[in-house]
């Protein structure tokens, strides 16, 4: 079976729109202007990858808020299933920028850490 | 006698800081930076995803990350800062400019300086600047300040949102709002292109199956209180709504990514001159404005999309401050600059050749999407340089670095021009 997806490289300012066929495990990318193009087709297919930037709620901190992000890119069907464990997660400050807040996330094997630091009130 | 600082930068923002680090390494003793808000760091501080920094740090980092990284420049270098102060007024009086600012603690404030470095960033366009048809109910934010709401105080702006203007902000918010749990239902975009980054539209929209409406308005809000809905019309090349386009989508809140000012009330108040294309000062190589030791940098100057550049820029502002206070900064202007139709605005207007150590980069925008084409850059009918690329795009600034040693000789208009391959 062969299915086709339309995609836009993101590799460079030119964002050339890509037509990916993949049958099996061959896998055609057409519409590329450069050879950057069909590693990135290929990766979009196989293995789409995101760094997740969020929130959690910090207590006793100056702001609300503490920023956080994935500390590796993740597999993108995951994204939203972190996002829920992510809303669970409470931190006190204070906190340094980098600090991990959750290892290993659902077994992804990145952190959700710190992008900011954070003084106690 | 009050103290005279060398060097008084307006604004802690990533212009603001960059430059204070620079002025201080570059030889300025007495440094002080001013802000209004109750932490440095600017808009960098709401702008929690990542894509900040690809070219100073080469790495991916969020805005947060790359703010702290200057902020703490700043506090190695005992550079002193003033928060939640605002500034009101900026007077030139020759040697000394004077500074008026407004602060909870210490009420209204005097502060001389023989430099200047004006970095307050830019402001949003309002919903007022804007005249839709329809009520003025709730729900309604630029999407600057739901990213502030809903990333540094924690409110959720909305369930089923409506975006008006593809700018970078309402695409990032258009993710963030779907990660938190809203629909997001469509984008509409006036103009048949994005005014956003590439890489914003695919991982901001396309991840998420958001519709992206290319010409297409908002003609109605719908809702007394709280929004209800809006109407949305296709438009025409003229971008005028073609009637019977109309579709009704319900939503309970709109935000709005119509675009960005350089907030030059006090540069303007001053007496700085403004360049009606980018709304922003005149400047020079070393981003000295019209009035002299008075320097500019950041989205004050022009509106940036990547921070990398106004940290560059703030960097020439620094320098430049420095230099003034040592009585070392040339102003014998070599030639100014100037662009064809095709380009919106071209930074800086004014090179002196004396200041420059060995390139000058030169920022620019087309005004439309441009394919196969290449900017030429001539004095009369020499060209000296091109500057090739894949293709141009107005969401994108072009960044266009000419050596020194092709500038050398020439005199009067350096004119860039937009032409086929
Ligand atoms: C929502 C958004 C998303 C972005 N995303 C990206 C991205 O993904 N990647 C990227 O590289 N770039 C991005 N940018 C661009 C980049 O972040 C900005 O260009 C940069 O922050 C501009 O820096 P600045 O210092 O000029 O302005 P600002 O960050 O706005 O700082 C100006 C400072 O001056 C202060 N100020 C203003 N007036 C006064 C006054 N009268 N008195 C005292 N203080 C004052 C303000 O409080 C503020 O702190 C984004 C920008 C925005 C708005
Ligand atoms: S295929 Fe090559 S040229 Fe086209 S967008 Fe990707 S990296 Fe750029």
């Amino acid at each position: 079976m062969t299915t086709t997806k339309e995609l836009i490289c993101i590799s460079c300012p030119m964002g050339c729109h890509l037509k990916v066929t993949v049958d099996g495990e061959d896998i055609q990318v057409e519409g590329n202007t450069c050879k950057n193009g069909i590693t990135y087709g290929i990766e979009e297919v196989t293995n789409p990858k995101r760094i997740i930037p969020t929130t959690v709620i910090v207590e006793n901190g100056k702001l609300p808020r503490l920023p956080v992000k994935t500390s590796e890119a993740v597999p993108k069907e995951l994204i939203f299933d972190i996002m829920n464990e992510v809303n669970k997660v409470k931190v006190k400050a204070p906190v340094k920028m980098g600090d991990i807040i959750v290892e290993n996330i659902l077994g992804t094997g990145a952190n959700i850490i710190a992008t900011r630091s954070m003084e106690s009130l | 006698m009050n103290k005279v600082y060398d060097t008084v930068v307006l604004g802690g923002g990533p212009a603001g800081l960059a430059a204070a680090v620079e002025a201080k390494k570059a030889g300025a003793q007495d440094v002080l930076i001013l802000e209004r808000d109750r932490e440095l760091g600017g808009i960098l501080n709401q702008c929690i995803h990542n894509g900040f920094g690809l070219h100073t740090f080469n790495e991916q980092l969020t805005g947060p990350e790359y703010a702290e990284r200057f902020i703490d420049m700043v506090k190695d270098l005992n550079i002193p800062y003033e928060l939640d102060t605002m500034v009101l007024d900026l007077e030139d009086k020759g040697e000394v400019k004077r500074i008026h600012t407004i602060n909870e603690e210490d009420g209204y404030n005097i502060i001389d300086t023989k430099s200047v470095i004006l970095t307050m960033g830019c402001r949003e366009r309002t919903s007022g600047a804007i005249g839709i048809p329809g009520y003025r109910p709730a729900g309604i934010f630029t999407a600057g300040t739901a990213q502030r709401y809903i990333n540094m105080e924690g409110y959720m702006a909305g369930k089923k949102v409506v975006i008006l203007g593809s700018g970078d902000i309402g695409l990032i918010m258009a993710r963030r709002m779907t990660l938190e749990g809203a629909e997001v239902e469509a984008v509409c975009e006036i103009m048949p292109y994005s005014n956003g980054l590439t890489r914003n539209i695919v991982q901001c929209l396309d991840d998420y199956d958001i519709p992206l409406k290319l010409s297409h308005t908002i003609t109605f809000i719908h809702g007394k209180d709280r929004i209800e809905g809006v109407t949305i019309q296709k438009v025409d090349e003229k971008l005028q709504p073609i009637a019977g386009t109309e579709e009704y989508i319900p939503c309970d809140t709109l935000l709005l990514s119509v675009g960005l000012i350089p907030e030059n009330e006090i540069s303007r108040k001053a007496g700085v001159e403004i360049d009606k294309r980018t709304n922003g000062p005149v400047v020079s190589e070393l981003r000295e404005t019209s009035i002299p030791g008075v320097f500019a940098a950041g989205n004050v100057v022009q509106v940036h999309d990547l921070v990398d550049f106004v940290s560059e820029e703030a960097g020439l502002a620094g320098k430049g401050a420095a230099k003034f206070i040592q009585n070392n900064l040339s102003d014998n202007i070599s030639f100014t600059t100037e662009t064809d139709n095709n380009l919106s605005y071209v930074i800086p207007q004014e090179i002196a050749l004396d200041n420059v150590e060995d390139a000058v980069t030169f920022y620019m925008r087309v005004r439309n999407v441009a394919e196969n084409k290449v900017i030429n850059a001539y004095f009369g009918d020499k060209k000296i340089a091109t500057k090739r690329g894949r293709k141009f795009v107005p969401a994108e600034m072009i960044n266009f670095k000419i050596p020194k040693s092709k500038l050398e000789g020439y005199e009067g208009k350096l004119r860039f021009v937009l032409e086929d391959k």
